[in-house]
C-alpha cells in the first residue's frame, strides 16, 4: 500500500532522565503503515537529543519557551510553517499547553492541524483544581490544597499528616516528612514553576497509569494500562509492565466520556491496598512511555494523527498484556559542527 | 595581549574552546573583532579598522573594546602579555 | 559612504536551558515610536526619563470595558479609580468618557471636585475617612462607602448633629474561593456582619442605603471569583428587598481586573494569562441577572476599574548610564529610572524595549537602577540586547500606581506628558525642581546662620 505523505511537527525532544514523550511519539509515528512523515522536531533547548537522533527526526527548529509569550511561539511558527509546510503539530509538554491552547485558530489557519483538549478541559483537571474535578466526576481524588506562601503551608500542613506530596504547579513532586522539608520543596518548587505550590495528601500504594486517545466526542479511541515497575529518583518509570486491570479502563472511559476529552492523556493513579483507585494527577498529553502502547499493539500516535487529519478512526478493543518496557540511555557521538550550526541559525 | 590560537570562529559567530570545551556565541562586532585578533592583528590596527567603519568617538570605542577584552580573559579566550 | 552604527562587541558563553536569538523571537522587538511619536526625538525635548501617556490608549480602553459590559447589560456605570492615578489630564479623560470619580481620601475628593466631579458622582471609600469629611461627603450628596462599624456610628452622629441625610452603600468582604481572602476590608458578607450592619442602616432614616459594594482584591485571574461575589451581593439586594421592600440603586463591583503585565513569580507571560474585559464581564453580569432579583428592579453595576484601563496607557522612556559586570559574570545596565519612579517593577516584570532595533544576541542582564540603594532593581534578570550608554529603552504599561506610589528620594521627579489623539504631545506634570521640595520646608533661626 502507498503510504500517504505528512509533515508532522512535534516537541519534548528531551528524552533525557526525565524524558519528555517526542521521542517516542515519533518513533510511533514513523513506523506508521499508513503515513510517511517527515518529522520535524520543535526544540527549546540545544542539547535536547531528539535533535540529533536523524533517523527519527529529520529537521528541527529551535523555538521560545512558553514564559516568552504566546505571540512569540506564534511568530516562530509561521516562520517554520513557510519552510515546512506542516499537516499537524502535537505539542508533548503540559506548560506549553497553554499556549498553544489559546493560538488553536491561528494555527489551523496557517493550515496546520491541531487536536487538544479544549481551555475548560486543560484548565478544570489541574492539580489544583483536583477536588473540585473529584467531586463533579465522581472520582477519588487525594485531599489537596493550594499554598501561597509560607505561611499558607504552614496553616495547611496542620489539616494533614506526614508524609505529604509537595507539587509544582506544572511539574516536580516531592515527599515531605516534615513541616522543615516541606518549606524547603516549597521555596524549590515555586521558584521554578511560579505559585500555587500544591500540597496534597499521600495516598500508599501502587502506581498505576493509563495511558489513553480522546476523539472529543466522548468516545475511547486508545487505552493501554501499565503498572510501574521501576521509579528513578525523579520519580519516572525507567520499566514498566502492560496490565489487564479492568477497573482501571472503566475509570478510564468514565472520564473522558463525561469530559470529552480531546487528545492525548496520561491517568496517574494509585490502587490502595483496599483495592480503591485513587486520581493522583491527569497529565493533558501524551506521556513519555507510550511506545510501550505502540508495542502493546495500539499505536496511539498514528491514531492521534488520522484523528487530526479527519480520518476515519476504529477504537482499539484489546492490546497485549505482559508487554514490558525497559528504558536505556545511549551516548550519541556528535560532531561539534552540528551544535555550532543550531546554534547560530536556529536549525537543523 | 596574546590570543589562544586553537580556539576556532565559525563565519556566523559560533566559538568553540578546544582546551576547555566551552562554546560561545558572539555579535557581529564580536565577530569582526576576535577574528582580526587571531589574524594577528594588533589592538591599534582593529580600533583604527572599526573606527573607519563605523559611527562611534575613540572614547566610546575604547570603553567598549576594554570591556570586551575582559570578557575574552573571563573566558580564557586571550591571556595577558 | 555613511558608516554603520556601532553596536557593543560581545560573546556570551552557552550553558544548557539558555535560549538563543531563535528561542526569544520577537520578546525584545524596538520600540521606536508611540502613538506614531519617534521615542529618541521625546526624550531629546523632554529630557529623561520621561513619563509618556497615550490618550488614545486610555480612550479605547474605557470605551472596551463599556462595551464589554452595555452590550450584557442595561445600566452600567464606571468610577475612575483615583488612587490608580490622578493625575488630573488623566481624570478628566476619564470623565470626558463618562466616568464618576472613585476617591479614598480627602485628599482625592477634592482633586475630583477641583476637576469638576460633582458630589453626587463621587464615591467615596475607605477605612480612614473624617468626620469633616465625611459631613462634606453628605452634604454634597457623594455616595459613602461604609467600611466598618465604627464608622457607621461616626456617620450617624454627624448627620444628627448637622441635620444631614447621607447616601450610603456599604464595602462587604467574603469568600470567594481566591487567595489571599481580604477581609480587613468592609463588613463580612459569611459571618451576618453585613447583614447586620444592613439592617443599622436602614433603622436610620438620616441614612439612605444605596448600594452595596465589594472589591475582592487585586489582579484577580479568574472571572469565576467576580461571579461569586456578585452572586452574594445579589443575594443581599434580594433580602433587603424582601424584608424591607427597598430597592438598592447599585452594586458595585470594585475594581481588581488584572492588566497584561506579567506578575514576578509567574511562569507564563501576562499577555497570555491577562482575562478579557469579556470574560469578567460575562461572570458579573450573568450573575446579577440570573440572581432572585426582579428583572425590572435591576441595579446599576458600578465598576472601579483602575490598572486594567490604565496600565498600558502608560510608558517610561529612559537612558542607560552605565555597563558593569558583576563578580558572577552576569552583566548590569544601570538606567536613568529607579524604583522611586517604577514602584511596580517591586510586583511586576516588566516589558523592557531598546528604542533602536539591534543584531538579536541577547546576554543575561540585571537592570539597575540609579539610586545609591541597593532595592534599587528595575528587572532582576532578563535576556537584553547589548546597549551602549547613553542609548535609550521603553518600559511600557507602567500607566498604573506608578503617579501615585512614586517616592520623592535623593532627587526630583521627571516630566510627564500626554499624546493627545492627534498627536499633539502636553506636559501634564512639570519636572520638578528643587524648589518644590524645599519650599515647604523651614528652619529654626538657630540653625539658619
Amino acid at each position: 500500500m502507498e503510504r500517504k505523505k505528512i509533515t508532522v511537527a512535534i516537541t519534548g525532544l528531551n528524552n533525557i532522565d526525565s524524558p519528555g514523550p517526542g521521542m517516542p511519539v515519533a518513533r510511533g509515528i514513523k513506523e506508521s503503515s499508513y503515513f510517511d512523515t517527515r518529522v520535524v522536531g520543535l526544540a527549546y533547548d540545544h542539547l535536547e537529543p531528539g535533535i540529533y537522533m536523524k533517523e527519527w527526526v529529520d529537521k528541527t527548529y529551535m523555538i521560545p519557551y512558553p514564559s516568552k509569550g504566546k505571540e512569540a511561539l506564534f511568530e516562530r511558527i509561521k516562520e517554520i510553517q513557510a519552510k515546512e509546510n506542516l499537516d499537524f503539530i502535537i505539542p508533548n509538554f503540559d506548560a506549553e499547553l497553554f499556549s498553544f491552547i489559546k493560538l488553536e485558530n491561528q494555527i489551523n489557519q496557517l493550515g496546520i492541524k491541531t487536536f487538544l483538549p479544549t481551555l475548560e478541559q486543560f484548565e478544570e483537571r489541574h492539580k489544583s483544581n483536583l477536588p473540585e474535578y473529584g467531586k463533579k466526576y465522581g472520582v477519588n481524588v487525594p485531599k489537596s490544597e493550594e499554598a501561597f506562601s509560607m505561611n499558607d503551608l504552614a496553616n495547611i500542613l496542620r489539616s494533614y499528616t506526614y508524609p505529604v506530596m509537595v507539587k509544582g504547579k506544572y511539574y516536580d513532586a516531592y515527599k515531605a516528612y516534615s513541616l522543615e522539608q516541606a518549606q524547603a520543596y516549597f521555596s524549590k518548587l515555586s521558584a521554578k514553576w511560579g505559585y500555587p505550590v500544591i500540597v496534597q495528601e499521600y495516598i500508599d500504594g501502587t502506581e498505576v497509569n493509563v495511558i489513553a486517545l480522546g476523539d472529543g466526542k466522548g468516545n475511547v479511541i486508545s487505552a493501554v494500562a501499565m503498572r510501574k515497575q521501576y521509579i528513578t529518583d525523579k520519580g519516572k518509570a525507567w520499566g514498566g509492565v502492560t496490565i489487564a486491570d479492568d477497573s482501571m479502563l472503566e475509570l478510564t472511559h468514565k472520564i473522558i466520556s463525561q469530559t470529552k476529552w480531546r487528545g492525548g492523556m496520561e491517568l496517574e493513579l494509585i490502587r490502595t491496598t483496599d483495592s480503591k483507585l485513587y486520581i493522583l494527577e491527569i497529565n493533558p498529553r501524551i506521556p513519555a512511555w507510550v511506545y510501550l502502547a505502540v508495542g502493546a499493539g495500539q499505536n496511539l500516535p498514528e491514531a492521534l494523527v488520522k484523528l487530526a487529519l479527519g480520518m476515519e478512526v476504529r477504537p482499539f478493543t484489546s492490546y497485549d498484556i505482559g508487554k514490558m518496557f525497559i528504558r536505556y540511555s545511549w551516548d550519541m557521538i556528535v560532531d561539534i559542527d552540528m551544535f555550532s550550526k543550531l546554534v547560530t541559525s536556529g536549525e537543523l | 595581549m596574546k590570543i589562544n590560537q586553537s580556539i576556532a570562529i565559525s563565519e556566523n559567530g559560533f566559538v568553540f574552546n578546544p582546551i576547555t570545551g566551552d562554546s560561545f556565541t558572539l555579535n557581529n562586532t564580536g565577530i569582526q573583532i576576535l577574528t582580526m585578533l587571531k589574524s594577528g592583528k594588533t589592538i591599534d590596527d582593529i580600533k583604527e579598522v572599526i573606527a573607519e567603519e563605523y559611527d562611534v568617538d575613540d572614547l566610546v570605542l575604547e570603553r567598549y573594546l576594554q570591556d570586551f577584552f575582559s570578557d575574552l580573559k573571563l573566558n580564557s579566550l586571550i591571556t595577558e602579555g | 559612504m555613511e558608516k554603520k552604527i556601532f553596536e557593543r562587541p560581545t560573546i556570551t558563553r552557552l550553558t544548557p536551558g539558555m535560549p538563543s536569538k531563535h528561542g526569544v523571537g520577537t520578546a525584545v522587538a524596538p520600540v521606536q515610536f508611540i502613538d506614531g511619536l519617534k521615542v529618541d526625538d521625546l526624550l531629546e525635548k523632554y529630557g529623561s526619563p520621561l513619563y509618556i501617556f497615550s490618550e488614545s490608549v486610555i480612550r479605547k480602553n474605557i470605551q472596551d470595558l463599556k462595551q464589554a459590559f452595555t452590550v450584557r447589560y442595561p445600566k452600567v456605570q464606571v468610577a475612575w479609580s483615583y488612587k490608580t492615578n490622578y493625575l488630573d489630564a488623566i481624570c478628566r479623560i476619564f470623565h470626558q468618557e463618562g466616568s464618576w470619580a472613585e476617591v479614598v481620601s480627602g485628599f482625592e475628593y477634592e482633586k475630583a471636585r477641583l476637576n469638576g466631579v460633582q458630589g453626587e458622582h463621587i464615591i467615596f471609600n475607605g477605612p480612614g475617612k473624617t468626620e469633616a469629611e465625611l459631613l462634606k461627603a453628605a452634604q454634597e450628596g457623594a455616595y459613602i462607602h461604609i467600611d466598618h462599624f465604627d464608622e457607621l456610628f461616626l456617620l450617624a452622629r454627624v448627620c444628627q448633629k448637622n441635620d444631614v441625610t447621607a447616601r450610603v452603600a456599604i464595602r462587604v468582604n467574603m469568600d470567594v474561593g481566591i487567595y489571599p481572602k481580604w477581609d480587613r476590608f468592609g463588613f463580612n458578607y459569611e459571618n451576618g456582619e453585613a447583614w447586620d450592619a444592613i439592617n443599622r442602616i436602614m433603622a436610620n432614616p438620616q441614612l439612605k442605603l444605596m448600594g452595596l459594594h465589594t472589591h475582592i482584591g487585586t489582579y484577580i485571574m479568574t472571572a469565576d471569583a467576580y461571579r461569586i461575589a456578585a452572586s452574594k451581593l445579589s443575594e443581599l439586594a434580594a433580602s433587603i428587598a424582601q424584608k424591607f421592600n427597598h430597592f438598592i440603586a447599585y452594586i458595585d463591583m470594585g475594581g481588581g481586573f488584572a492588566s497584561r503585565n506579567t506578575l514576578r513569580g509567574a511562569y507564563l507571560s501576562g499577555e497570555d494569562t491577562a482575562l478579557s474585559f469579556d470574560d469578567y464581564a460575562d461572570a458579573i453580569t450573568s450573575a446579577v441577572i440570573n440572581s432572585q432579583i426582579k428583572p425590572d428592579k435591576l441595579p446599576t453595576i458600578i465598576l472601579e476599574t483602575g490598572r486594567a484601563i490604565i496600565d498600558d496607557a502608560g510608558n517610561i522612556a529612559g537612558t542607560v548610564i552605565a555597563n558593569k559586570r558583576l563578580t558572577d559574570g552576569r552583566r548590569a545596565l544601570i538606567v536613568d529610572v529607579g524604583v522611586n519612579l517604577l514602584f511596580t517593577s517591586f510586583w511586576y516584570d516588566h516589558k523592557i524595549n531598546p528604542t533602536q532595533p539591534h543584531s538579536g544576541l541577547l546576554e543575561e542582564t540585571v537592570i539597575y537602577g540609579p539610586l545609591c540603594m541597593n532595592i534599587d532593581v528595575i528587572r532582576p534578570s532578563l535576556m537584553f540586547p547589548p546597549l551602549k550608554v547613553g542609548e535609550h529603552f521603553v518600559i511600557s504599561r507602567t500607566g498604573a500606581y506608578n503617579n501615585t506610589q512614586w517616592m520623592q528620594f535623593i532627587t526630583t521627579r521627571p516630566n510627564i506628558i500626554l499624546i493627545d489623539t492627534d498627536r499633539q504631545t502636553h506636559v501634564i506634570r512639570k519636572a520638578e525642581t528643587i524648589d518644590n521640595i524645599v519650599s515647604n520646608e523651614s528652619v529654626p533661626d538657630h540653625l539658619s546662620k
